[in-house]
């Protein structure tokens, strides 16, 4: 046995690890981060099938901001790492739609247009909406609102038509929420701002580009990326600090700093503690995602993004059946400006799904569901969008098990646990909670993330 | 370090940070979040940087002193004494 020792040490290569481990090294920490997996990036990794490759995540990097709006998070984002705007090569959404039943509400980075939208659909809302807007804009959601407050009830505070309200409520839960059947209201004044008011985007090339641009920023300020490094349990000494990590292959790191994007749960199981069942994620999706032979916009599929829901009143919790085909996101990346997907489309669908019934079939029951609800999902998005099937080359679908097994997230959670840990604390002294379950979502959000707890907790505190 | 040196370090600093900021024209008794756009994470880099090139640690409870360039030239120059100035790095 070998035992190295680190100034920090970094459990998982996703956006908040990487964020983390360029932060520690540029400021000379030696840090090593760990990742089980073959490949970086988490949640927000890609694959290659048939000769293509495939993006787990990133429908849309949200908080989009033009370089001279130096306080928005993804500038801020970008001056942490030392990266420049131009190096994500982003291509702007053209426009998306909330579609609820007979409700269409159209938005774009311009936020003139929902606003527009908004005065059309719900003439009476005017006001109250601009009431609302303002309020989302002044508010300071990591000081003055309660953690544990409802989202739907922060909206309702200014908007007095329910179904606006739930138009509003069903891309906020889709983009980030972990909690069902509402959003956080913290969470929700972040992720208005971050879809609306800042706006979506993706990166040309997809995720692979933005994450070899990390990789290379953290690589060239001296940081140890290790793949095929699962960290196996954290190493604590007699008064229950953390010391290090023993890794999958029995070798020990040390270190008395440990920043784990892992997950609340599934970092306290590595430390041999355990959590509350309210702490555990409950929501998780399947997504398929359909290569065309045309532009999705041949096919009528218009929009960038569309939340759609068959009513007015989404129900955003786990399904009782594999998948919920009431309500989902439909992206196609091919509606991004400037990627390169033309002239070929490329139409993703993602729905809720029972995580449970998913990991419970054996392999052939496995595959059996998993076409019958691809194709199910397909026929659900079609009205809102178009059917991809008579135009589709090529198929990939993920499941909660997909999820589970490239994220280590018990129950194939995508959004985590429902109970954020602001500070980072993980309940256990030197371990700091970096990614999701530390609250932030998206790109962006999970960067800000790594960021924010390295500063923090790494380089301030030593 | 003289003042001369400090101020150019303080700058040399800033444009690694914020390489779009104009930092020539920097008053030196007004408070530099008033005069580019510093938020408190840029103002970590700050004293980050200073350590990184220097060795020069500066506590939390002191960042406050070096809010202005003036504020900086007066608390680090004891503690910049004999160090010599690196730009570009």
């Amino acid at each position: 046995m070998t035992a190295d020792r680190y100034d920090a040490l970094v459990i998982g290569a996703g956006m908040s690890g990487l964020a983390a481990g360029i932060r520690l090294a540029q400021f000379g920490r030696r840090v090593a981060i760990l990742e089980r997996h073959a490949l970086w990036g988490g949640l927000n990794s890609f694959y290659k099938r048939g000769g293509r490759r495939f993006d787990s995540g990133l429908h849309a990097l949200t908080n989009f901001a033009r370089p001279e709006s130096k306080t928005a998070p993804l500038s801020r984002v970008l001056r942490q790492l030392r990266l420049r705007f131009d190096d994500l090569h982003l291509g702007e959404q053209g426009r998306s739609r909330l579609h609820l039943a007979d409700v269409r509400l159209d938005f774009s980075n311009d936020f003139a247009l929902l606003e527009a939208e908004v005065a059309r659909a719900f003439p009476a809302q005017r006001t109250q909406f601009a009431s609302f807007v303002r309020a989302v804009r002044e508010a300071e959601p990591f000081t003055t609102v309660d953690p544990s407050a409802s989202g739907r009830a922060f909206l309702r505070e200014h908007l007095t038509d329910e179904d606006l309200v739930e138009a509003l409520m069903l891309p906020l839960c889709w983009y980030g929420s972990a909690r069902e059947g509402d959003v956080d209201a913290y969470q929700a004044i972040i992720l208005f701002r971050a879809i609306f008011l800042e706006g979506l985007a993706r990166p040309r090339g997809g995720i692979k580009p933005l994450l070899d641009l990390l990789v290379a920023r953290y690589k060239a300020e001296g940081g140890e990326l290790r793949t095929h490094h699962g960290v196996e349990s954290v190493l604590r000494d007699s008064r229950g600090a953390a010391r290090g990590v023993r890794l999958d292959s029995g070798d020990e790191l040390l270190s008395d700093r440990i920043l784990s994007s892992a997950g609340y749960v599934e970092t306290r199981n590595l430390c041999g503690e355990s959590s509350a069942p309210a702490d555990q994620g409950r929501l998780s999706f399947v997504e398929t995602q359909r290569v065309l032979s045309q532009p999705s916009a041949s096919i009528g599929a218009l929009h960038t993004l569309v939340f759609f829901s068959d009513s007015l009143r989404p129900a955003w919790r786990r399904p009782e059946e594999p998948v919920d085909l009431s309500n989902g996101v439909i992206a196609c990346s091919d509606n991004y400006a400037g990627n390169e997907i033309a002239p070929r489309g490329l139409m993703r669908v993602t729905c809720l799904a029972n995580p449970e019934t998913w990991c419970a079939y054996d392999e052939a029951e496995y595959r059996t569901q998993k076409d019958r609800w691809e194709d199910a999902i397909c026929a659900a998005a079609a009205p809102y969008a178009a059917d991809p099937r008579p135009l589709t080359t090529q198929v990939d679908c993920f499941t909660p098990r997909t999820i589970t097994h490239y994220t280590g997230h018990t129950g194939g959670t995508v959004y985590g646990s429902p109970r954020k840990r602001l500070d980072g604390d993980s309940g256990v002294p030197n371990v700091h909670l970096i990614g999701t379950d530390q609250g932030f979502v998206g790109i962006v959000g999970a960067l800000m993330s790594g960021i924010s707890i390295a500063n923090r907790h790494a380089l301030v505190a030593q | 370090m003289n003042r001369e040196e400090i101020i150019l370090a303080i700058q040399d600093i800033i444009k690694t940070i914020a390489p779009d900021e104009d930092v020539s024209n920097l008053k030196t008794d007004v408070r530099l979040r008033d005069q580019i756009e510093l938020d408190s994470m840029d103002f970590l880099d700050i004293v980050m940087e200073l350590r990184k090139r220097y060795g020069v640690q500066v506590p939390e409870d002191d960042y406050k002193e070096l809010a202005t360039l003036d504020g900086c030239v007066a608390y680090l120059g004891p503690k910049m004494q004999g160090k010599s100035l690196k730009v570009g790095v």
